[in-house]
């Protein structure tokens, strides 16, 4: 649309026709105060504080229902209108509690900013205030009716944003209330209550202090906490979480996760799992010694000198005695793309073995093969935000990848987004789906047969003219967008993204479950392939730098070191966070005569058959950086401190180290281009993790002249990983704005995936809302919620 | 059924049927009824909307806002159905007028909204009736099912092939706010009665979306009448830029109180003294509001003024839904006052902060003063209150509450001074946790 101009306080401004006052306003910098406006949500000048005077007009009008016209002369700060605001104010702060000094949105609360700006502290009203006791609505969600301004925010998130619908507005008058969507007369407990997503999005738009979390309420003020913005932990989607992080004596606790400046790939939008689902860190059932098995079977805490001497010794006779290939890796989900990356050159160049390979939550190297010379249509989190049409075929975003489930349905909301459902459930997105075409059970591979042509429509697979119709429809798509479920592995994701790629414009997602299974698979935790999908045997880079131990011959998958060390032939299996005995239902018998390594928080199924335990930081407590499920890469950040326990990346290093690698050659630390370059040594540990790397001059960093003094820097592995890794091709300098980078895997033409016969090595975790693989049973707050809404598989509400 | 009244002054034109039976559609038949609808029909929808310009019609809701030129605003085309809707939730305090079109002359509803249906393209009408007034629907339904009875509603109607008419009748749950023309729509959607944003104005995006004419009951029962007898000549009987006669509805103080019918421009002193007999008693007047609670009230000294959208606009106050309210001196206008806003905090939808918060702060505030707990600094934050909700809120609402408000204060200042000196103590005395507990 053509920009029409309009002077704003005198100050000459354009903006595209159509645009809203308001926003109109704001790209311009000047910033006109509303509770009720919500970017996004639709629209009901109901707060009546975003009154601004236009020449013309009558009376005062509202900002965010006036839409830019040519020649508008328009007034927003004049002593009448701030008389106006001041007046409104008066009115909310009338029955207000005025409770700032407890409340959990002193500090960062808009009535607060508003009254401090126009002075309405004032009170003329002789009558007692409306006191109301506050209201738990759900294990998240508390109400306090006195503090709500009414402003219906958190109504239309819930409805409009979330498609929840689960909060409304009950009476008239001075007595309207905003009223959750089990009343208390349908109650067991004969209160009011939630039954939703909890999602927190309610608590999150609330300009006042009305909904508070139950995990922060009450606890601290939003100035006693450090704020650190990192990635969360949980899906694939990667979500910026805000994490308020105090001191406590044994390091730091997380008090608060939040989306506090909505700066993140998730704009704003943040789920349950990303606010509350960090609790798992202040667990006391961690382990913050390390342990070693003991003759009779028991594990008992012993020091890290011990037991680093002790692993380091023997997986250095393992290897020596029984050669490389004996020894099996196995990597995490939740790793840092430098932890994935350090691990797989730990097995190749010091290990000595190919036999690497991690939980896969989706075939990825299979869609990156089938995605070979298309790099620029790999789709970006980006790209749901503003796709004309998107096909989801299998997966559940509303449950496993929620923020992808937001972008599709505000895509659909405010741009009239075609959204076409492809499921063999009928996942709640099909509401907002313009065709949803439900599939037999299972039957992903028959339909993407038909859809790339190889098969005539067949009954088996889905209503045969619902099909015809869906590829029609698909076919006359010139900008589609294709998410594909984890259900969709090998030739089936190969047909899709034939299917696609015959169209023009087309790009493609493969959804995954945990903040890093991308970087994994990206980062070579696999036994075939190289970091960036390079084959073993191809022309590579990676030969010359990991030394004579690197061998071309490729290695056992997940399942195949299992089945080795059944047969007596796995010497050693080396578990960096991951819990394959729960997660692939392995007999815990098989390890029997195998010497095993763990990095874990927790005593997991799989920890309880180490022997030796080394307790490992979580994401929330290293920095590095992961790769969403569409390729995107962000920098986490170091929030909280756990006493005792290590990050893999030094526990990695450190066990190299006591095997007598050298490790300059595993990290490139200190100025490698001198012959007497800075010098450090293994003493130094805690500093680099803490962000310090990211707090030196820009421009250093930028230019890559900041040296990593410390093995434990994760940005000495970054380096490397730009300088190696096809497709990791980054601009340090939006890396470090806090900006998420979309790449691409660069894999060779020659890429052929050794073909598995076993489906089962790809495993999606299919979690819900309130689960997140092994973490989740350690979060007392999603265990809490799983349990609560264990009656019903959360959000597919009937309906 | 409540007794017609009549004055010589009247100009009957709306209320020409009033008294005869014509709720019975044999008899509406008998006095010319339906024959605007049908010669509608032959001339078409430029000519009615010709005439209903040239009549100087003006909404009779309150606003005042010329008919014909609403009719011309809807598309000819529309992708969606367009509607006519009727009005019907007549809730002001102070006016009965459209209560006696549904009792005496239900039909003219109905051929005024197939007129309108005409003028605009639509296929469609609905009659919105007060929630209130639900007594009154089985009159209205009753209409209805004769005239489709009779091949008058329906498809086809009169005999005239392709010629669709439909009407459906609606009350509402009993809410002042959804008289309001965008609320009214998203009640009769079934949402909570609260008002749209506009624009869109109805005549655009209205009922469903599609194109809507939202009028009151008795500017669309005027509309057969302005077609037979000639919007020029309709015209001529009222004032200049205010066509016609409409009915006033007088009450308090007088001797006959009633709904008379008398032509636009009329003194509201003779409307008084003269066709509602003067002050009841023999006593002496002591204000009026002219034209439903919402509007400014005018002194005794101020009544020299005509019944009309303009000249009462001049003299500082509003014509609104014509209902006459006379005060005589036994009055209190603080208990007025007090009365007239417990109105509104009851109304408010609650959508706005300044009505909502503002209507109760009000009534808190003058119940405290009415019953012996006030001070001087109240009468000035009553004023302050009032006129800051004045222009600032979501939709009418907040403004029929402010003006009658700054107007009592502005114009009986001295009533409220002399109440807190002498009556602070006389009247029964409640603590404001009483009055709160009470109200809450």
């Amino acid at each position: 649309m053509p920009d029409v101009t309009l002077t704003v306080d005198g100050q000459q401004i354009t903006a595209p026709a159509g645009t809203l006052l308001i926003d109109a306003c704001k790209s311009a910098g000047i910033q006109i105060p509303a509770f009720c406006y919500y970017p996004g949500l639709s629209l009901q000048a109901a707060c009546r504080m975003c009154v601004v005077r236009i020449e013309k007009a009558p009376k005062l009008a509202t900002a965010c229902t006036t839409i830019v016209a040519e020649g508008m002369v328009v007034a927003t700060e004049t002593p009448e209108i701030a008389q106006a605001r001041k007046a409104t104010l008066q009115l909310l702060l009338g029955n207000h509690p005025l409770d700032c000094p407890v409340c959990d949105a002193g500090g960062q609360c808009e009535l607060q900013d508003m009254t401090f700006k126009y002075g309405a502290a004032d009170s003329f009203y002789t009558e007692p205030k409306n006191h109301r006791e506050e209201q738990k609505w759900s294990p998240t969600v508390y109400f306090d009716r006195p503090r709500c301004i009414l402003c219906y925010r958190c109504v239309r998130m819930c409805g409009e944003g979330m498609d929840v619908f689960a909060l409304g507005i009950q009476n008239r008058g001075s007595s309207a209330v905003i009223a959750p969507n089990i009343p208390a007369s349908q109650s067991e407990d004969g209160l009011a209550h939630l039954d939703c997503e909890e999602c927190g999005m309610c608590i999150d738009v609330c300009p006042v202090g009305a909904l508070t979390s139950d995990t922060y309420r009450y606890k601290t003020r939003p100035w006693e906490m450090n704020h650190v913005a990192t990635i969360c932990t949980h899906c694939g989607d990667g979500c910026k979480t805000t994490l308020g992080v105090r001191a406590t004596t044994d390091g730091s606790e997380i008090v608060r996760g939040d989306n506090r400046d909505k700066s993140g790939i998730n704009g704003d939008f943040l789920c349950n799992k990303g606010r509350y689902g960090f609790d798992f860190a202040n667990s006391p059932d961690r382990i913050t010694r390390p342990m070693l098995r003991q003759t009779d079977g028991t594990f008992q805490p012993v020091s890290w000198e011990e037991a680093l001497a002790f692993t380091g010794t023997r997986l250095r006779e393992i290897r020596d005695a029984r050669g490389g290939s004996s020894i099996g890796v196995l990597g995490g989900n939740r790793l840092t793309n430098e932890e994935a990356y350090l691990l797989q050159k730990f097995a190749r160049s010091v290990l000595g073995t190919n036999n690497i390979d991690h939980h896969r939550t989706a075939d990825y190297p299979a869609f990156v093969a089938a995605m070979q010379g298309h790099r620029d249509r790999f789709a970006s989190q980006h790209d749901n935000e503003k796709s004309p049409a998107i096909l989801l075929i299998g997966g559940d975003p509303t449950n496993e990848n929620p923020l992808t489930a937001w972008n599709i349905r505000t895509d659909v909301r405010l741009n009239n987004a075609r959204l076409y459902v492809v499921n063999d459930r009928p996942i709640k997105l099909r509401r907002q789906a313009k065709t949803f075409v439900q599939l037999n059970p299972g039957a992903y591979a028959d339909f993407a047969s038909y859809l790339n042509g190889n098969s005539e429509p067949n009954a088996a697979t889905a209503d045969t003219a619902a099909l015809q119709t869906l590829r029609e429809a698909l076919a006359a798509e010139p900008n589609l967008l294709i998410l594909i479920g984890s259900q969709v592995r090998g030739s089936s994701l190969n047909a899709i993204v034939q299917f696609g790629l015959s169209l023009p414009n087309t790009r493609f997602a493969l959804l995954s479950d945990y903040v890093n299974a991308h970087g994994a698979a990206d980062m070579g935790l696999l036994p075939d392939m190289l970091p960036g999908y390079t084959p073993l045997n191809t022309q590579h880079d990676y030969a010359a730098e990991y030394g004579d131990r690197f061998s071309t011959q490729p290695g056992l998958n997940l399942l195949g070191m299992f089945d080795a060390a059944a047969a007596g032939n796995l010497a050693a299996l080396y578990v960096v966070n991951a819990n394959p005995i729960a997660r692939y239902s392995v007999d815990p018998a098989t390890l029997a005569n195998t010497f095993v390594v763990v990095h874990d928080m927790f005593l997991t199924e799989t920890a309880k058959l180490a022997d030796v335990i080394f307790p490992s930081a979580n994401l929330y407590e290293k920095s590095g950086s992961v790769t969403n499920s569409y390729g995107d890469l962000q920098l986490v950040k170091k929030a909280s401190d756990q006493a005792g326990v290590r990050t893999d990346l030094e526990l990695i290093v450190r066990v190299a180290d006591r095997m007598g690698a050298d490790i300059r050659k595993l990290v490139p630390f200190g100025k490698q281009t001198q012959a007497n370059g800075i010098r450090a040594d293994l003493g130094q540990t805690r500093g680099v993790h803490s962000g310090e790397a990211d707090r030196h001059a820009v421009w250093l960093t930028s230019n890559n002249l900041e040296p990593k003094l410390s093995p434990f820097d994760p940005f000495a592995i970054l380096d490397e990983i730009q300088r190696l890794v096809p497709g990791y091709d980054l601009l340090r300098l939006q890396l470090l704005s806090g900006n998420d980078q979309h790449l691409a895997p660069a894999a060779p033409d020659s890429l052929v995936q050794i073909a598995s016969a076993r489906i089962d090595l790809v495993l999606p975790a299919e979690d819900t809302l309130f689960t997140s693989g092994t973490l989740g049973r350690y979060s007392p707050k999603l265990v809490e919620l799983a349990d609560k809404y264990s009656h019903e598989p959360a959000g597919i509400p009937a309906d | 059924m409540p007794q017609l009244v009549s004055h010589p002054d009247e100009v009957r034109v709306l209320s020409r049927r009033f008294g005869q039976g014509a709720a019975a559609l044999d008899k509406y038949l008998e006095l010319d009824g339906y024959k605007a609808a049908q010669l509608a029909i032959e001339k078409g929808p430029d000519w009615v909307i010709a005439e209903m310009k040239a009549s100087g019609l003006r909404g009779r809701g309150g606003a005042g806002f010329p008919t014909g030129l609403k009719w011309s605003f809807v598309p000819k085309t529309s992708d969606k159905p367009k509607y006519v809707l009727v009005n019907g939730d007549e809730s002001e305090p102070g006016t009965c007028k459209d209560h006696v079109i549904f009792l005496q002359d239900p039909h003219a509803i109905i051929e005024g909204a197939m007129i309108a249906g005409l003028a605009i393209g639509a296929k469609m009408g609905f009659i919105y009736l007060r929630g209130e007034y639900r007594y009154l629907l089985k009159i209205i339904e009753q209409a209805v099912a004769d005239c489709y009875a009779k091949g008058i509603l329906g498809k086809n109607i009169f005999g005239r092939d392709g010629v669709d008419f439909d009407i459906v009748t609606q009350t509402g749950a009993g809410a002042y706010e959804v008289g309001e023309e965008s609320a009214l729509m998203e009640s009769l959607e079934g949402k909570r009665g609260i008002p749209r944003i506009k624009p869109p104005f109805p005549a655009v995006v209205g009922l469903y979306g599609g194109p809507t004419v939202i009028n009151n009951v008795e500017t669309i029962a005027a509309s057969p009448h302005i077609l037979l007898m000639g919007g020029e000549a309709y015209a001529k009987l009222g004032s200049e830029r205010n066509g016609g006669t409409r009915l006033f509805s007088i009450s308090g103080h007088v001797e006959r109180p009633g709904v008379y019918e008398l032509p636009m421009g009329y003194s509201l002193r003779k409307a008084i003294y003269d066709v509602a007999g003067g002050i009841k008693g023999g006593r002496k007047l002591k204000a009026v509001v002219p034209g439903g609670s919402s509007c400014p009230v005018l002194t005794a000294d101020e009544i020299d003024v005509g019944l009309d959208f303009d000249q009462m606009s001049k003299a500082g106050t509003m014509l609104g839904s014509g209902g006459i309210v006379v005060l005589d001196e036994t009055v209190s206008i603080v208990e007025f006052a007090l009365r007239t806003i417990k109105f509104y905090q009851h109304e408010s939808c609650g959508w706005c902060i300044p009505c909502r918060e503002g209507t109760d702060w009000l009534k808190k505030t003058l119940t405290r003063f009415y019953n012996g707990g006030g001070n001087l600094k109240d009468i000035n934050n009553i004023q302050y209150l009032a006129e800051n909700m004045l222009g600032r809120t979501f939709c009418p609402l907040g403004d029929a509450a402010a003006m009658p408000t700054i107007a009592f204060v502005k114009k009986f200042r001295h009533e409220f001074e002399e109440y807190l000196a002498g009556q602070r103590t006389e009247k029964n005395f409640i603590t404001t946790e009483e009055l709160v507990g009470a109200s809450h």
